[in-house]
C-alpha cells in the first residue's frame, strides 16, 4: 500500500510518560498514517478531513464535540484497555462515530496484580521490605506477623472476566471464593473455581477475609462501597480494588483505615490518579497504592495495540468490530 | 512415670476462618490408635484423616485428659516468652498444655535442680542456641523440637552422638512459605514495591504510561527443590497457566507430576536456560550452599527473575550482587539472606532490582501456631515412645 494510501490516525503525541509507546511506532505506521495532536492543530485545514480514526491511548485526546465536530469523516475511536467511563458514548454516538475498547486480553494480567496486592498487603510486604533495607535495623523481631492468604475467605465482587481469573488464582491457594454478580454465573463455571454466589452483596461482606473489587465503573456501581459496606465487612478484612477509584467512597474509606473499621487496603485505582499529595490515604499505614498498573506488562501493551489496529481496520471497512462498545 | 499417663492429643483451638485446623494434617494415624503400653484416649481417625479441605474451619477436640499437676508434665526448655526473640505468649500457652515450661533463665539460676527435668527443648526461630555444654548438662533430654522445618543451624551429628532426637515442621510451615514465594514472585514481576514509592512520593505529579513490569501468567517457573514446599508453589503457579519446571533430587513420580503440569529437569541447566523465573526451595545441605554462583546466574536469561525462599547460603551472594548490577539477570527477590539482616552497607541494599525481605516465609499467625501445635506432636511422639511423625536424621 502507498504511504498516502494509509488511513489518517489521530493519537495525542509520541513518547514521554503519556504517549504511545515509542516501541510500538513502527509497527503502527505499517498501518496507519499517524497524526499527532500537535500536527493536527497546526495543520488544521489540511487534516480535519483526512482524519477517520482516533487512536485513544491511556484515554488521550481527549475527545469533546470540539474535536468530533472539526472532524467530518471520523468513524471509530479506538480506546486502550477495558474500562470506558472515560468515554462519553451518547456523544460519539450522535456523531455517527462508533467506539471500541480491548477487554479480555486485559485479564490476566489484572487478575494478577490482584492477586500480588492481596498477598502483598496480607504478609506485609511493603513494611517488610522496608525493615529488610532500613539503616536502622539491628535484627528481625519474632513477633513481626501477618495474616495468611491460603485458606482464608476472597469475596468478588464483580465476576467477569477479570473476576473469574482471579477465582481461578484463588482457588489454588485453598481459598474459600464468595462473588457477587449482577447476574449469577452458570454452574459449570462456578464448580470450576469452588465460587458460591451471594445474591446480596452484605453476605459477602460479612464473611469474606478478603473482598475485591473487579466491576465496571458505572452509575450503579459508583461508591458502591462506603460506609455502610465498609462497617459489614469483618474488622480483620481487607478491601482490593482493581476497578475505578470512584467505585470506593474514598473519604468513608479513610475513616474506616483510621478507625480500623476494617484492618487494610490495597488500591490499584485511586480517584484521581494520582492522588493530591496531601491526600490522607497516602499517609495510612495500613494502605498500599499502586500507581494504576494493571496492564503494565510488555507483552499485554502489545496485545492491546494490535487489538486496537483491528478495531480501526475494521471500522474504517465498514465490518463488524472487534469489541464494539455500544451505548 | 508418665508412660502410664494418657496424653490427650492436642486438643484443637477453633482456629481463624478459613485456617486449616492443622492438627488432623500431621497426626500419625499410629499415634491415634496404638496403646504402647499408654492408656490412649480415642480419637475418632476417620475425622483426623479428613481431607484438608473438609476440615478446614472445623474444631476436632481429643477427649480431655486427666489435668495433671503441672510438676508431673515433662519438662521443656525454651530461650524466653515474649519479647523480639521469645517464644510468642499464645504458643507458650500451647506449650503449657502438654509441657513445664522453662525458661533459660530459670534454667541458669537452679542448674542442679532443674536440669534433670529437662527432657525436651523448643527451638524457635533458631534459639535457644544448642551446643555442647547445654547437651552435656541436660541428662534426660531426649528430642529437640524444632519449629520450623530448616534445622542447618542444628548440628545434627553432635546431637544425635548424645542420644537425643531432633523433630521439624515440615507440613505446618508449607502454606504460607509456598504463599511468599508466589508473592515475591509476583511483587518483582510487577514492580510493586517501585510502584508503591512511587504512588505516595511527594515528588509524583503523574503515573508514566511507559512504566512496565514483566508478566507472570504463561510465563516459564523453574523449581529448584520440589518438596512439600516446591510442589504448594507449583499448584498456585499451575492457576497462573505457569510452564513448571523443576530440579530436583529425585523425579516425582508421574501423577504427581501431572497433577501440576511440571516437566523434571535433571540437568539444573535445563531449567535455568529456560526459566523466566527461578524459584529456590530446597533444604540448605553441603550440596546446595552455593548452589546457585556466577556460573548459575550467567546461565539464566537476562530478563529472568531468581527467588528465594530457602536459605540465604543456597545462593552466592557476592555473586548475585555483581549479576544484578551488571544486568546480568532482570532482578531477584530474597526472603532470606546471610546472615540476617545483612550488614547496613551490604551491596545487596543499595540495588534497584532487589526485594528483600525479612525472613517471614512463616510469619502468620496461623502458620506459628500450627509450627507449634506440630513440634508439640512430635515432642510427644518422642517422649511417649511412638512414632515420630517428623524426625530429622544426621546425613
Amino acid at each position: 500500500m502507498e504511504y498516502q494510501e494509509l488511513p489518517y490516525v489521530l493519537i495525542d503525541y509520541i513518547g514521554g510518560k503519556h504517549g504511545v509507546h515509542e516501541d510500538h511506532v513502527e509497527f503502527l505506521k505499517k498501518y496507519f498514517h499517524l497524526i499527532t495532536l500537535k500536527e493536527y492543530i497546526e495543520n488544521k485545514k489540511f487534516l480535519s478531513e483526512k482524519i477517520r480514526a482516533i487512536y485513544m491511548w491511556y484515554h488521550k485526546p481527549v475527545v469533546n464535540e470540539e474535536l468530533l465536530q472539526s472532524l467530518p469523516n471520523l468513524k471509530i475511536v479506538a480506546s486502550s484497555g477495558v474500562g470506558i467511563d472515560h468515554l462519553d458514548l451518547k456523544l460519539l454516538s450522535g456523531y455517527g462515530v462508533k467506539a471500541s475498547n480491548t477487554p479480555f486480553i486485559v485479564s490476566s494480567d489484572t487478575a494478577d496484580l490482584a492477586m500480588a496486592l492481596m498477598l502483598a498487603s496480607s504478609r506485609r510486604l511493603v513494611e517488610g521490605y522496608q525493615m529488610a533495607v532500613s539503616p536502622d535495623t539491628e535484627y528481625f523481631p519474632a513477633d513481626w506477623l501477618g495474616d495468611a492468604v491460603s485458606g482464608a475467605t476472597l469475596g468478588i465482587i464483580g465476576m467477569g472476566s477479570i473476576g473469574y481469573k482471579v477465582a481461578e488464582r484463588a482457588k489454588a491457594f485453598e481459598m474459600k471464593i464468595l462473588y457477587h454478580n449482577r447476574n449469577r454465573r452458570n454452574k459449570e463455571e462456578e464448580s470450576a473455581v469452588g465460587a458460591v454466589y451471594c445474591e446480596k452483596i452484605h453476605h459477602l461482606l460479612q464473611q469474606s477475609d478478603f473482598v475485591l473489587l473487579s466491576v465496571n465503573l458505572m452509575p450503579a456501581t459508583h461508591k458502591l462501597i462506603g460506609k455502610r459496606e465498609l462497617e459489614l465487612m469483618k474488622p480483620t478484612a481487607t478491601l482490593i480494588n482493581v476497578s475505578r477509584g470512584l467505585v470506593v467512597d474514598q473519604d468513608a474509606l479513610v475513616e474506616a483505615l483510621q478507625n480500623k473499621v476494617i484492618k487494610a487496603a490495597a488500591l490499584d485505582v485511586t480517584y484521581p490518579e494520582p492522588l493530591p499529595r496531601d491526600h490522607p490515604l497516602l499517609k495510612l499505614k495500613n494502605v498500599i497504592i499502586t500507581p494504576h498498573m494493571g496492564t503494565a506488562t510488555k507483552k499485554t501493551r502489545l496485545l492491546m495495540m494490535e487489538n486496537m489496529i483491528k478495531s480501526i481496520q475494521a471500522g474504517l471497512m465498514g465490518l463488524p468490530i472487534p469489541h464494539e462498545v455500544l451505548l | 512415670m508418665f508412660r502410664r499417663k494418657a496424653f490427650s492429643l492436642l486438643k484443637t483451638m477453633p482456629l481463624k476462618s478459613g485456617a486449616s485446623n492443622f492438627a488432623s494434617k500431621f497426626i500419625h494415624p499410629v499415634i491415634a490408635f496404638h496403646g504402647h503400653g499408654c492408656h490412649r484416649t480415642s480419637v475418632d481417625y476417620r475425622q483426623a484423616q479428613d481431607s484438608p479441605g473438609s476440615a478446614r474451619g472445623q474444631t476436632i477436640t481429643a477427649p480431655q485428659t486427666k489435668v495433671m499437676a503441672e510438676e508431673e508434665l515433662p519438662g521443656v526448655l525454651i530461650l524466653g516468652v515474649g519479647g523480639t526473640h521469645g517464644v510468642l505468649e499464645d504458643l507458650a500457652a500451647l506449650l503449657k498444655k502438654h509441657f513445664r515450661l522453662i525458661t533459660m533463665t530459670e534454667f541458669l539460676e537452679n542448674k542442679r535442680e532443674i536440669s534433670k527435668k529437662i527432657q525436651s527443648i523448643f527451638v524457635f526461630e533458631c534459639r535457644p542456641t544448642i551446643d555442647r555444654k547445654l547437651l552435656e548438662s541436660l541428662p534426660n533430654l531426649k528430642v529437640i523440637g524444632n519449629s520450623g522445618v530448616g534445622v542447618d543451624h542444628l548440628d545434627l551429628k553432635m546431637i544425635a552422638n548424645f542420644g537425643v532426637k531432633v523433630t521439624n515442621t515440615p507440613h505446618a510451615v508449607a502454606d504460607s512459605t509456598a504463599d511468599i514465594g508466589m508473592a515475591l514472585m509476583l511483587a518483582s514481576a510487577r514492580r510493586l514495591v517501585e510502584g508503591c514509592q512511587i504512588a505516595v512520593s511527594p515528588d509524583t505529579k503523574y503515573f508514566a504510561v511507559d512504566w512496565l513490569g514483566v508478566e507472570v501468567t504463561r510465563s516459564t517457573l523453574g523449581i529448584i527443590g520440589m518438596g512439600n514446599i516446591g510442589y504448594k508453589v507449583a499448584q498456585r503457579a499451575r492457576a497462573f497457566h505457569m510452564r513448571i519446571l523443576y530440579h530436583n533430587r529425585k523425579q516425582r513420580r508421574k501423577e504427581e507430576e501431572e497433577a501440576v503440569g511440571a516437566h523434571y529437569c535433571e540437568k539444573i541447566e535445563d531449567l535455568l536456560q529456560q526459566s523466566d523465573f527461578v524459584m529456590l526451595v530446597v533444604n540448605l545441605t553441603p550440596e546446595t550452599h552455593k548452589l546457585i554462583g556466577k556460573k548459575e546466574l550467567g546461565l539464566m536469561k537476562p530478563t529472568a527473575t531468581l527467588i528465594n525462599i530457602s536459605r540465604g547460603a543456597v545462593i552466592d551472594q557476592d555473586a548475585l550482587a555483581e549479576a544484578l548490577q551488571n544486568k546480568v539477570v532482570r532482578a531477584a527477590a530474597l526472603d532470606v539472606t546471610y546472615p540476617e539482616p545483612l550488614p547496613r552497607d551490604h551491596p545487596l541494599l543499595k540495588l534497584n532490582n532487589i526485594i528483600i525481605t525479612p525472613h517471614i516465609g512463616t510469619a502468620t499467625v496461623q502458620a506459628l501456631r500450627m509450627m507449634a501445635e506440630e513440634a508439640i506432636a512430635n515432642m510427644l511422639a518422642v517422649l511417649n515412645g511412638q512414632p515420630i511423625p517428623s524426625e530429622v536424621f544426621p546425613k
